[in-house]
């Protein structure tokens, strides 16, 4: 419902996307309210078509009747247009900002289009090929983290900020995929300060109460990797 | 050029990437040295300046480097004052950076499958319709960008106008080695108007490659591509 001096704000989204999870821990960091509609991908509403032409896709934030897509644009918005409310997703220098948008463009390009593949890829060479850039690109966040952080818990330093919530939404899938496969995708071991991120993360208060359910996620997984097979056998 | 700021940009003449970069440099009235990189044996600086992806434009400003084009034209635009290259205004900027992501999402896919990533003709032909396809909604993100005016930044050039106009080159380049128009005036008449215009731009005209070397370029890229697929066993 309108957030009073915050305007109307609805959020299109589905509940297991790791996308719409960015925007919904962002405006939970933020401390803005916001109406949820929860979409049908295989029905999808009027107002999700109308909002966003182009890719008709979820999430879609409609901020005072005017939308805006794309997860990370999103962030940036909720960012900008609720400035002065609760904690800044941004650093102020601008060379700091340009580190924050580099990063988060990595976990995008990089580590999703590896994990991706990882589990999508059409033959087990290119499923093996994204598995191994994934854990290439795990390990150059661990790097990232340890340079971003300076020793605080979170690449925004003390707070959570833009970095965070890019890759934070990930989480869920992430224990998923490490509950499935008997594997820990940021491990203590190799990746300690990414595994304590992943906890800390976890345990905010903004944050803890947004994640979907990682059993629901296992199941949903499971769901569609059997329709995946059977669309698959059909076609041979 | 503000006292005591010293940039270096890292790029290749034909890169979309680069041009950009050299773009948002012009807008904002900005001296720099450039330093074209060879790609087959880059520099010390460049592997030390952007260790992750070891790849062009990387702006250094004052020995601080700053990689990925669309992040150093947003750092250009918040580093430097001058003429803006995003609006003040959230939903504005939103909606540039929107516009921008699709540019190279859609745009510069399909024309990179079209020209190198297509390996059979039908997915060559699938590039040229998704080229059609992206100019299609191009032609409508303008009209609402632009509201009027020359630019989809407005009045004057802004984030999307470079992305864009960075793969101007590129894009008749593609016209001429496939023999094809993806440019129709009737179908998409605010694109060609915007076209005409950006080219006509001092900033255009200096960062912009002929379409003759890009060609040249192209077609040599395409040759070395072939004659890896040849010796490369079981391809």
């Amino acid at each position: 419902m309108a957030g009073g001096g915050n305007g109307e704000v609805k959020l299109l989204g589905m509940w297991a996307s790791p996308f719409v999870l960015r925007v919904r821990l962002a405006l939970s960091l933020k401390g803005v309210s916001y109406e949820y509609v929860e979409e049908d991908l295989k029905s999808k509403s009027e107002l999700l078509l109308k909002s966003n032409p182009v890719h008709t896709k979820v999430p879609v934030l409609i901020h005072n009747g005017k939308p805006v897509c794309e997860s990370s644009v999103i962030l940036q918005y909720i960012d900008e247009a609720f400035a002065g409310i609760g904690p800044s997703l941004l650093p102020a220098d601008p060379h700091d900002r340009a580190v924050a948008r580099f990063w988060a463009a990595y976990i995008d390009d990089k580590l999703l289009k590896a994990s991706s593949q990882a589990s999508s890829g059409k033959t087990e060479e290119e499923k093996a090929e994204g598995a191994k850039q994934a854990a290439a690109a795990v390990e150059t966040l661990e790097g990232a983290l340890k340079e971003c952080s300076k020793g605080k818990p979170f690449f925004g330093g003390d707070s959570a900020g833009y970095v965070d919530l890019m890759l934070g939404g990930l989480l869920p899938w992430v224990h998923v995929g490490d509950a499935v496969k008997g594997v820990k995708t940021f491990d203590p071991a190799t990746t300690p300060l990414l595994a304590a991120w992943a906890d800390s993360f976890g345990a905010l208060d903004a944050v803890e109460p947004v994640m979907p359910e990682v059993g629901k996620l296992v199941e949903f997984a499971m769901a569609m990797m059997s329709h995946a097979a059977a669309a698959a056998a059909a076609t041979n | 050029m503000a006292g005591g700021d010293d940039l270096k940009l890292l790029g290749t003449w034909a890169s979309p990437f680069a041009i950009r970069v050299k773009l948002a440099l012009a807008v904002k009235g900005l001296s720099y040295e450039y330093a074209e990189e060879d790609l087959a044996s880059k520099s010390e600086l460049l592997l030390t300046s952007n260790p992750v992806h070891k790849k062009i434009p990387v702006l250094i400003h004052n020995g601080m480097p700053v990689c990925e084009s669309n992040v150093i034209v947003e750092y250009i635009d918040e580093a430097f004052a001058g003429p803006s290259i995003l609006s003040d205004d959230p939903y504005e900027r939103a909606t540039a950076r929107f516009w921008a992501a699709y540019v190279d999402d859609k745009l510069l896919a399909s024309w990179a499958t079209i020209l190198f990533r297509g390996k059979t003709e039908e997915e060559k032909s699938e590039g040229k319709k998704a080229l059609l396809a992206a100019l299609d909604t191009l032609e409508g993100a303008l009209a609402k960008c632009s509201d009027g005016k020359g630019f989809f930044g407005g009045d004057s050039v802004g984030l999307v106008d470079m992305v864009l106009g960075s793969q101007l080159s590129w894009l008749k380049a593609t016209e001429v080695i496939t023999g094809e128009e993806f440019f129709d005036g009737e179908k998409t008449p605010l694109l060609s108007a915007w076209m005409a215009r950006f080219s006509e731009l001092d900033a255009a005209k200096a960062a912009l490659p002929d379409v003759d070397s890009v060609v040249e370029f192209a077609k040599m890229r395409q040759a070395r591509m072939a004659a890896a697929a040849a010796t490369t066993p079981n391809s």
